[in-house]
């Protein structure tokens, strides 16, 4: 067995910091993934706010046309690669190995490389603002983003993190792909698995599949912009219309990976608080693959306009209203599992319900931009955001706010306080609605989108006022979320292990679970393997960690790394070096970074295994 | 009792709603869809009130389903355990071809409608054809000169139309990506660098309607805008002979003073005075102004020279030129002409008080 040259050991039982850097804790990852992606959320809120001032009168001077170009650039890439994705992450991060019954996700190390690369790419993109952030939309289409367009290191550095984003989303894809594969305790079949996991797993799958086709155009595009290629340039026979496709056939997938984990989280949700089982898992588990599949075919919707000519839009038009089908299932699969059930409208249940009222909206207005003819005049006006934002925040955010919710007690160890929940559950779900509802109007009075001001005689100021008052409402809401999650967390009652009388398995276990989760892996005989354990011992309450009461001696566990960490840091010096490759030595940072990187990941693979109880175990 | 101020409280917000929906049409409001005057956005709208009341059904049904669910099932009793159902696989099967079938149904309008927008009438007139050119943060628009089918005529930012005619546009795109809508003729086809997009429509009643640009193109992408205007064929047909008439040359000092400065502040550079081109030449940098004192807009629709008849203003088209002149940049940031001209860009070279006032004199004289 070779070692590294140094022989450096690992960390042995590290607390405070420390811990939290070497951790490879599943646990622990998830909810370094979740504060950092609920504080990029609010960085993202802060982006629209100053947006939404901007607007709320006609020819207003808040913000200057540059800034609002660089905010509605920076609010949708921060909130799909820093809020959502991440969010989601986080979920799938604490969640899958609860649910299927293992002690961590397969490859500890890249997960927590996952996380660091993720911060990395995530500090990159929010510190461009300093100098000046990209301002060619989230969507960054061609020719804007060209060296002659824009010369600034705005759209390097969204290049680079948006590259770096994706090496943390592909790392943490595979892992859990092989997680679910591999590690699902005995029993769990894999039509056994809770709905959360599975649509995580459907959606590591995409990511798998998506992130490629952005990485090669993202690669493209900074060879373009570093090395004088054409792939994008007209002059020399390149395609501004290459990138569009390459870019939305990515861009297409990327919007079910960020609705798929919202909707397996409302399908947690409402079989608990209804206690009754989903109605039709079967038919939900198969809806999300078919979403998933059919996510692929339907791209050149947004590029109706673009001129791909009237066959060409006729194929998408059908495609894109055929996915109607298998989302509408699961709407009326929920429905189903409520119907004749026993609701306790808790924080997280309303949340859930919240999601299907808001979801159901947006799908309608899907619907009528896949009607190409129709969509020829919606393009690009607000009836786009205002489709957008009822799937996405109506949708997945609220999606993710019932699992914040739902799963408090279980990552915290604590209760929230319901009342506190309610509260701005309203708030955020009538800000939702005071806000995006108008856009419909004015989107369909001829407003277009991406404009920093508008002239007074449009008769569009009313309207975009009410909106920009609901913003404030959302503002509201989400700081009583921020002071009830953060108050209670470490103040709160503390939590029994399963206080909502749950159906899955990560409520058999303490809140929060001891390290190694399960003190016996759990033998499954059952889809809602919890609740039929409950049901089979006539109710009976179940200890915290019950079983063979050695309090987790003999469990061996996956130990701390300084190397991910190590790895995510020269890449992040990479980044920056390959953005300002220029200093001293051309292309010098760059290499350093590399270097760090690369060092970082030889130690992590032949670092030793020293855990002091183990005695004679090489493994 | 409960259940009754739950339903009057949800009939309330219903009505309010709905009554909501209905006033937010605008048909009047200068860029509304609502307001269709012409075929293509006729059948545009129509089609988007076919899939507004579907959708308005579905979601009636589907929220009412899930608000009667929320208010009859909920917990009376904790101890309470429902009927632990599975499933219901010929629930599930109506569920999925009933929407199946409605959107095939939807599928047959919306495909008839695709091509009719993508094939302009067989009766459209060669002399109907025009070009329209997208520049940061202007629209170029040529058309074929009726006198001569070697050349075309070029102008800016108003776009004259004749009434009843169908009009068939050929997009193009100097720099970036940007969109031609005008929404009470139609809905919008995008101007793409090398791509050759095309699109028709026509205006069925004389008037002024309203263009943006639709695809974000840059810095002034909320300041780019145009006017077409329907008139009967016959001015249609003057307003071209006009338009193909080289700048009026004066005999005022005051003006010709003004045309000295315009050739020697450079302005020649980027802006042409006479108005027929080869046939697909390459354009200029900045807008035709041969005829600018006739327009009803400056700056691509940012600065309003005229009242709602149309007829130009002469102490506003002066205080507009005067107003671009001074600081084009406050108009339209990040235009080419702040960040190109040498009278923006070198202070020594700055334009005096005396020769705005001249070249105001001189431009807004070019009817």
């Amino acid at each position: 067995m070779s070692t590294f040259p140094i022989s450096i050991p690992r960390p042995v039982h590290p607390t405070g910091i420390w811990g939290w850097f070497t951790t490879v804790d599943h646990k622990r990852i998830g909810i370094l993934y979740g504060v950092t992606a609920f504080i990029m959320f609010l960085t993202g809120g802060v982006e629209a706010i100053l947006m939404r001032v901007q607007l709320a009168g006609p020819e207003l001077d808040i913000v200057s046309a540059a800034v609002f170009n660089q905010l509605f650039t920076m609010h949708g890439t921060t909130m799909i690669f820093l809020a959502v994705m991440p969010l989601s992450a986080a979920f799938f991060n604490f969640i899958i190995p609860l649910q299927i019954g293992a002690r961590d996700v397969a490859f500890p190390r890249l997960n927590a490389f996952s996380y660091w690369t993720f911060l990395a790419g995530a500090l990159m993109l929010k510190l461009s603002w300093i100098g000046g952030a990209t301002d060619a939309g989230w969507f960054g289409y061609a020719p804007l983003t060209s060296v002659a367009q824009n010369p600034g290191t705005g759209i390097d550095f969204w290049i680079i993190s948006l590259q770096i984003l994706g090496i943390a989303s592909l790392a943490a894809s595979f892992n859990f792909i092989v997680t679910v594969i591999n590690m699902r305790a005995p029993g769990m079949t894999m039509m056994r698995l809770p709905l959360f996991t599975w649509m995580s797993f459907i959606t590591a799958i995409l990511l798998v599949l998506a992130f490629p086709v952005i990485t090669v155009a993202l690669i493209e595009l900074t060879f373009d912009r570093y090395f004088m290629f054409n792939f994008f340039n007209v002059a020399n026979g390149g395609s501004v219309v290459l990138w569009q496709h390459l870019f939305w056939v990515f861009g297409h997938p990327e919007v079910y990976i960020l609705i798929l984990p919202a909707m397996g989280i409302v399908s947690e949700v409402l079989p608990v608080f209804s206690k009754k089982p989903l109605f039709g898992y079967k038919t939900v588990v198969l809806a999300g693959i078919i979403i998933a599949f059919m996510g692929w075919m339907v791209w050149s919707h947004h590029m109706f306009t673009v001129g791909l000519g009237a066959v060409a839009n006729a194929v998408f038009t059908v495609t894109t209203m055929l996915i109607a089908v298998p989302t509408g299932i699961k709407v009326f699969n929920w429905l189903g599992t409520i119907w004749g059930g026993s609701i306790r409208f808790t924080t997280p249940m309303l949340f859930s319900l919240g999601f299907i009222a808001m979801f159901l909206m947006g799908g309608i207005s899907g619907v009528m931009h896949a009607v190409s003819p129709s969509d020829a005049q919606q393009q690009d006006t607000y009836f786009i955001p205002a489709h957008l934002h009822y799937v996405l925040f109506g949708g997945a955010i609220m999606g993710i706010l019932s699992g914040i919710f739902y799963w408090f007690p279980k990552y915290s160890g604590k209760m929230y306080s319901e009342r506190q929940g309610k509260i701005s559950f309203w708030l955020i779900m009538i800000g939702q609605n005071v806000t995006f509802f108008p856009m419909h109007f004015v989107g369909l009075d001829g407003m277009p989108r991406r404009i920093y001001t508008y002239a007074d005689n449009m008769g569009w100021n009313f309207w975009n006022g009410v909106t920009t008052g609901g913003a404030f409402i959302l503002v509201l809401g989400f700081l009583l979320v921020v002071d009830n999650i953060g108050r209670h967390w470490k103040n709160g009652e503390p939590a029994p292990s399963d206080p909502w009388d749950a159906r899955t398995l990560e409520w058999s276990i303490s809140s929060p679970p001891p390290e190694y989760n399960f003190e016996e892996i759990p033998i499954v005989r059952s889809l809602d393997a919890w609740w039929e354990t409950k049901q089979g011992e006539a109710h009976k309450e179940v200890p915290a960690s019950g079983g063979s009461g050695e309090n987790g001696h003999d469990i061996h566990l996956p130990q701390p790394s300084y190397w991910p960490f190590v790895s995510a840091a020269g890449l992040f010096i990479a980044a920056y070096g390959v953005v300002f490759n220029d200093l001293l030595i051309p292309w010098g940072l760059a290499a350093i970074g590399l270097t760090i990187g690369f060092v970082g990941v030889y130690a992590w693979s032949l670092e030793p295994v020293n855990d002091p109880e183990e005695e004679d175990s090489t493994h | 009792m409960r259940l009754q101020k739950i339903s009057k409280t949800s009939f309330l917000i219903a009505t309010t709603l709905l009554t909501l929906l209905i006033t937010a049409c605008y048909p009047d409001h200068n860029q509304s869809t609502f307001g269709p005057q012409g075929p293509v956005a006729k059948s545009q709208l129509d089609l988007f009130w076919w899939i507004f009341w579907g959708g308005l059904v579905v979601f009636v049904l589907v929220e009412g389903a899930l608000v009667y669910a929320m208010i009859k099932f909920r917990v009376r009793s904790e101890s309470d355990i429902p009927a632990q159902t599975h499933g219901n696989t010929r629930l599930e099967i109506i569920w999925t071809a009933i929407p199946a079938l409605l959107l095939l149904i939807i599928m047959v309008p919306t495909i008839n409608g695709l091509f009719y927008m993508y094939e302009a009438p067989k009766t459209t007139k060669p002399e109907h054809t025009l070009e329209a050119i997208g520049h940061q943060w202007w629209f170029e628009f040529r058309y074929p000169d009726p006198t001569n089918s070697e050349k075309e005529i070029v102008t800016a930012n108003e776009v004259y139309i004749p009434v009843g005619y169908p009009v068939a546009i050929n997009l193009e795109s100097v720099d970036v990506i940007h969109s031609f809508w005008v929404p009470k003729l139609a809905g919008k086809t995008d101007m793409v660098p090398s791509e050759g997009n095309f699109m028709w429509f026509q205006a069925d009643e004389p008037g002024e309607y309203y263009g943006q640009c639709a695809e974000y193109c840059g810095t002034s992408h909320a300041n780019m805008k145009f006017k077409v205007i329907a008139v009967p064929e016959p001015d249609f047909k003057s307003w071209l002979q006009v338009q193909s008439n080289p700048a009026l040359e004066s005999s005022d000092p005051l003006v010709q003073e003004g045309a000295g400065v315009f050739k020697s502040a450079g302005c020649t550079g980027c802006h042409a005075t006479k108005t027929v081109v080869n046939k697909g030449s390459k354009g200029r940098v900045g807008p035709n102004l041969a005829h600018v004192a006739s327009r009803r807009n400056l700056a691509a629709g940012m600065l309003r020279n005229s009242d709602e008849n149309g007829s130009v203003n002469a102490a506003l088209l002066q205080k507009n030129l005067r107003t671009w002149l001074q600081d084009p940049n406050e108009v339209k940031p990040g235009n080419l002409m702040s960040s190109g001209a040498q009278v923006y860009t070198d202070p020594d070279k700055k334009l005096t008080e005396e020769q705005i006032s001249q070249l105001v004199h001189y431009l807004s004289s070019l009817k």
